[in-house]
């Protein structure tokens, strides 16, 4: 593939002067708000569609019935996450990590991915799992505490949350080098060729793991995306405590393409994405995509943003909405009329209820069922201690206490 | 003399330690303008600067693994991990690298630095956020590892773990962060590296350090209640074991319960118990018994009641002891 945004940070044909070379190294990285003109954009922050060669081809068979459903995903999976951050708020999970702002980021790259596709996701990845098909409320068990994730994994291949951070970006890559291995890249066959992609953040492109994955990608010329959302903080460290060139350039170092997209813009991430997925399914290796975004709310519900950044860069954001965008260039376009958006928040209202109903009627585990699923054969040390724990609650029996 | 928190304790030993020693740096995850996760280091960034209180990447090998080289050059870093699944990724650098240096260099070098970690479940949180790991740096060689209980501690130890020459793994007890008591910062401390009798007793002793140890006094008010005096050590110090202080106790009580989080399977118990054995066997009464966590991962939130001693599995382990 053709990529802009790695040939215009490439060599200079003529070898550079000493001063323009020191003035590059300390070239300050872009400031917060603005993604830089390498970044890619199909729809400003007022909704006006912008013309890009190389990625209109992307979005040019959508129909506006597949607009309407990027708007619809993007209005329900802020829904899902507003009721869980409410839920958290009144004590029914113990932790929310709240997507508010990264929808489109998440929206325009799982609705890039085929079904045969495979996602790797941190923990926010709320809206990915959504356009997997993941329902919702297996999301809320793990900060419920009601379980580790507990899903299967490979019923919508949407991969367990991962909170030691950047580790799935490494099993993201082996999963890939086993789909080459199944010879199911660049078969030409749209239903077999498959790809992978790995979500993480800013913060994660520090860790050793993550730099890991992409020499493995790399070498082995693996069929994954990495696709970092770029949300400008790890808890209240800003970018420039992990990194001092733009990300999206990090790749290249690597040996493989590197794209800055506007994360806020569903169709330019979707047009990205599915520019990056179909390279690696075809059998061109690895893409690091940065979707360029921001965290709108708390790190988690634990976490107060007032201590370390200051609330105008907020307010810069707010203008970028993803939602607000989308809607502009619907109703601009005359793809959704008052009834959709009605019928719409209507849809939401009823999604919120069915979380919120589900959320309080989720079991709690029974107390010996964590004795269960450790192992996948019979181990003598986990099943005396699981007698022993009956044997002691036995004891308590009667006592009215426990 | 004032009464704190562990945090604050821990947090105004760090500020000593820094200003008495300008080669103190701190470094961590999001420990500047946030003070860390919990609040540990808060205010220190505004005071002594980014220089000495450092932001660090998210990268944990990177952490210890730069904090190995200040070391070298004559620093004396702490470095905070942010919660204690989290030491992993640095796992390879502390038991490889940490540990070996010294002998490595046939003690031309020293590596006198400090690793704090929270540790330990209770505070509802999800996977990776509640594990007991001390076992693992315990069992290395060449390091020391402590832990501290209360306010007092927290003040004093911290200090004294940075001063040492060798390297520490620091492990203070996240769910007591919060619980307050006196602190003499006039008084000389006790030695790091010795356990205290908290509680005198009589009947059995029971062993604990951390988190465990407001357990075990708990679990010795109850039984006081019921005329059993039970002896209370905090280990405090888990390599090397102060195993004087430990057997002296045992040979006085003739029972002894050792309780943590951990998983009991290859845990600080085990060793302590098979230390006991060989030194007093002929002052026990009853076999050591342990109290612990299950040998399983950490559960989800919902669960770790069920999975972490309380008051109730000690002193059923107590009557046990007594019913020997
Ligand atoms: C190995 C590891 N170290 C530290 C943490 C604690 N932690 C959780 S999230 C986070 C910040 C992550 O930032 P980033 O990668 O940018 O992702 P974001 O949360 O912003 O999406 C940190 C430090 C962790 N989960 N795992």
């Amino acid at each position: 593939m053709s990529d802009n945004a790695v040939a215009s940070s490439g060599a200079a044909t003529t070898s550079p002067a000493e001063d323009e070379v020191l003035a590059e190294l300390t070239a300050p990285v872009p400031e917060v708000g603005d993604g830089g003109p390498e970044m890619v954009q199909l729809l400003t922050p007022e909704g006006q569609r912008v013309e890009n060669t190389e990625y209109d081809e992307y979005v040019k068979d959508l129909t506006d019935e597949d607009l309407r459903g990027f708007y619809r995903d993007l209005v329900l999976i802020r829904r899902v996450d507003a009721e869980a951050t409410a839920l958290q708020r009144q004590g029914e999970l113990g932790i929310w990590a709240s997507l508010l702002g990264q929808e489109a980021a998440q929206v325009g790259s799982g609705r890039a991915m085929r079904p045969q596709d495979y996602a790797f996701p941190t923990y926010r990845e709320h809206g990915v799992a959504w356009c997997r098909g993941v329902n919702p409320l297996n999301l809320l068990g793990l900060f419920r505490g009601v379980n580790h994730g507990g899903w299967d994994p490979n019923e919508k291949n949407f991969h367990l949350y991962t909170i030691v951070i950047g580790a799935q970006t490494l099993h993201a890559t082996g999963y890939a080098m086993g789909i080459q291995r199944d010879g199911a890249v660049g078969t030409g066959d749209p239903d077999r060729d498959s790809a992978v992609i790995a979500y993480f953040g800013d913060g994660a492109s520090a860790q050793g793991d993550v730099n890991e994955a992409f020499v493995y990608a790399a070498v082995n010329n693996a069929p994954v995306v990495f696709f970092c959302q770029n949300n400008q903080w790890a808890i209240s460290e800003p970018n420039e405590r992990q990194t001092r060139i733009p990300l999206y350039q990090r790749a290249r170092g690597f040996g493989f393409p590197g794209v800055r997209v506007d994360g806020n813009d569903v169709l330019a991430v979707y047009a990205v994405a599915t520019q990056a997925l179909n390279a690696a399914r075809s059998g061109q290796g690895p893409t690091f995509v940065e979707a360029y975004t921001y965290r709108m709310g708390a790190h988690t519900t634990s976490d107060d943003p007032t201590k370390y950044r200051v609330s105008a860069e907020v307010e810069v954001w707010k203008h970028r909405d993803p939602i607000e965008r989308l809607k502009a260039y619907l109703v601009h376009e005359k793809m959704a009329d008052h009834d959709f958006f009605e019928a719409l928040d209507r849809e939401a209202d009823e999604l919120a209820v069915a979380v919120r109903e589900g959320c309080l009627s989720m079991p709690d585990p029974t107390p010996d069922s964590m004795f269960d699923h450790i192992y996948v054969e019979p181990h003598p040390v986990v099943e005396a201690e699981r007698r022993e724990f009956a044997a002691y609650h036995a004891g308590f029996e009667g006592e009215g206490s426990h | 003399m004032g009464t704190m928190t562990i945090a604050k304790g821990i947090n105004n030993g760090l500020r000593a330690a820094m200003e008495r020693d300008p080669k103190v740096v701190l470094m961590g995850e999001d420990i500047g303008k946030l003070g860390g996760v919990f609040r540990v280091t808060d205010g220190l960034q505004k005071d002594f600067g980014e220089e000495r209180v450092i932001d660090t990447p998210l990268a944990e090998a990177g952490i210890v693994g730069t904090a190995i080289g200040m070391a070298l050059r004559g620093y004396r870093p702490v470095v905070e991990i942010q919660f204690d699944g989290f030491i992993y990724p640095a796992f390879d650098h502390i038991v490889s690298q940490v540990a070996k240096m010294r002998a490595r260099s046939l003690g031309k070098v020293k590596l006198p630095m400090v690793i704090r970690i929270p540790v330990g479940g209770g505070i509802g949180a999800v996977e990776h956020h509640s594990e007991s790991n001390e076992a693992y740096f315990a069992h290395t060689a060449g390091l020391k590892v402590v832990c501290c209980s209360n306010a007092e501690d927290a003040y004093w130890m911290i200090q004294q773990a940075i001063e040492s020459d060798d390297p520490v793994l620091f492990y203070e007890p996240k769910r007591r962060y919060w619980d307050k008591g006196e602190v003499d910062e006039a008084s000389a401390p006790r030695p790091l590296l010795a356990a205290q009798v908290c509680r005198a007793g009589t009947d059995a002793t029971l062993l604990a350090y951390g988190p465990m140890v407001k357990t075990c006094l708990q679990a010795a008010e109850a039984a006081a209640a019921e005329g059993k005096e039970l002896e209370v050590i905090d280990l405090r110090t888990l390599s090397p074991l102060d195993l004087d202080t430990i057997a002296a106790s045992v040979e006085k009580t003739g029972r002894a319960v050792v309780v943590h989080e951990a998983s009991t399977f290859l845990g600080m118990g085990a060793e302590i118990a098979a230390e006991l054995q060989q030194r007093c066997f002929y002052h026990l009464e009853a076999p050591v018994l342990r109290v612990g966590g299950y040998n399983l991962p950490y559960p989800p939130s919902k669960l770790e009641e069920e999975f972490l001693p309380d008051l109730d599995r000690v002193l059923d382990a107590v009557d046990r002891s007594l019913a020997f």
